[in-house]
């Protein structure tokens, strides 16, 4: 009975094919790579292609699009007010990013992107760049006076800016930590509870108590599923959120 | 808190947040955990930004300005649509409203006719029975004159009867008879 669980190999970057070197960063068009523009593909499929026809009776694909469309819009709207209209492609292209490729990874034997840190990060550290160089563009220096609370006591403020500043600089690390870590935890569970199963059944009388880790296997993929779109939606909100600070940096 | 570019230079905080991978990563080689393999960082950024980058350009040129113009077609329509049952409805109404100022119109020059019939109607029975009124009136006048006439005049005649029985009765009892002045007194006396 050699079966040895090994949750984390799913994870595992696959070059399929090597660039090279550039001292120790390893250059490949890995399996990751290819599930992003894959993603990319089936974004466009369902907002390009769907949309070609611009029916004003939509067909379920148009429709899926505009539902997409306007939940976003909302949710950038009420974040943001009307200023916020510039950053709907970003916010847009954000949410259908890591809603498609969290979806993916659901996929039997897929491989989940959204479960490495960096690209978790990637996506975050553009979401602060854009707030800090649109705040920046926009307000100049009053941009700053994000981290003054206003109408608080002086002497107070030698304790809040601080804290200010590091909540600021903790947003791209929350944000890129939650999406990454909810998807990397899920995951590994889903394949022990499964593997349990394997397991239970191997072991000989123990294997009428196989059916619990089935079930809640089949639970759990339920509430990944359930968590690959709100973590999507909580990345995409938490964006215009940041972004509201660049547009009205006044406390 | 201006970074020279967060993409590729992760902010302090987040090397605190790494620091398991480089750990992990000591050991890359006998198998370290894969999310925090940094051999593949450089690769996966640059894929990610590629693939984001071209999906944020299809987002911006083609995906987003179209189905903003579908909303917004399909807004109008519905709003050109609303608008024109609107019109509808007002005519409608107006044509419901002229119906019934017609209706009322009608309703009132028939009242005004009935009522204009009934009044002449009305003033000519009147006039009619104030004719026949004056004419019985008249007649009843005199009956009335006649009556008093005849009545005077029997009046009158049972004044001389009298005058004569009791001028009889007396001229009987005392053998003369009473002279006028005397008999008018008595009569006098007796009708009253």
């Amino acid at each position: 009975m050699a079966v040895t669980i090994d949750p984390i190999h799913q994870f595992e970057l696959k070059p399929l094919v090597s660039l090279g070197h550039i001292g120790h960063q390893q250059l490949a068009f890995t399996q990751s790579a290819l599930y992003m523009f894959a993603a990319v593909g089936v974004i466009a499929l369902i907002t390009v292609v769907a949309t070609a026809s611009r029916s004003v009776v939509p067909g379920r694909m148009q429709s899926l699009a505009e539902i997409f469309y306007e939940f976003i819009a909302d949710t950038l709207h009420q974040a943001t007010g009307d200023g916020g209209k510039r950053f709907m492609p970003l916010v847009f292209s954000l949410f259908m990013f890591v809603l498609i490729l969290n979806l993916f990874g659901m996929i039997p034997y897929a491989f989940a992107v959204t479960s490495h840190l960096i690209i978790t990060f990637g996506l975050a550290a553009l979401v602060i760049s854009v707030v800090v160089i649109y705040g920046v563009m926009k307000h100049g220096t009053h941009f700053f006076g994000l981290f003054v609370p206003s109408g608080v006591p002086k002497p107070l403020l030698a304790i809040l800016v601080p804290i200010e500043i590091i909540s600021f600089i903790s947003r791209p690390i929350s944000l890129s930590v939650r999406l990454f870590a909810n998807v990397l935890a899920g995951h590994i569970a889903m394949k022990i509870f499964a593997f349990f199963v394997v397991q239970l059944l191997l072991a000989g009388a123990w294997s009428v108590l196989s059916p619990l880790p089935l079930f809640l296997t089949i639970a759990l993929t339920a509430l990944e599923f359930l968590v690959a779109a709100l973590q999507a939606y909580v990345f995409a909100t938490l964006t215009a959120i940041y972004l509201n600070d660049a547009l009205h940096p006044g406390h | 808190m201006a970074q020279p570019n967060p993409l590729t230079t992760p902010p302090p905080g987040a090397d605190t947040q790494l620091v398991p991978g480089h750990v992990e990563h000591a050991e890359a080689h006998s198998g370290a955990f894969p999310p925090f393999e940094t051999s593949g960082f450089l690769s996966q950024l640059i894929w990610l930004a590629l693939a984001f980058g071209l999906l944020y350009y299809l987002m911006d040129k083609v995906a987003l300005p179209r189905i903003q113009a579908i909303l917004h077609a399909r807004a109008e329509r519905l709003r050109a649509d609303l608008d024109q049952a609107q019109a509808m409805k007002a005519e409608a109404d107006a044509a419901g409203i002229a119906y019934e100022t017609a209706l009322r119109d009608a309703q009132g020059k028939a009242r005004d006719i009935a009522q204009t019939t009934r009044n002449e109607l009305a003033a000519e029975a009147d006039a009619k029975r104030k004719a026949l009124e004056t004419e019985l009136n008249a007649k009843l006048a005199t009956a009335e004159a006649t009556i008093r006439a005849r009545t005077e005049a029997a009046m009158g005649n049972v004044r001389s009867i009298a005058g004569e029985a009791a001028s009889a009765i007396v001229e009987r009892l005392t053998g003369q008879a009473p002279d006028s002045a005397t008999l008018d007194r008595a009569l006098d006396a007796t009708a009253h």
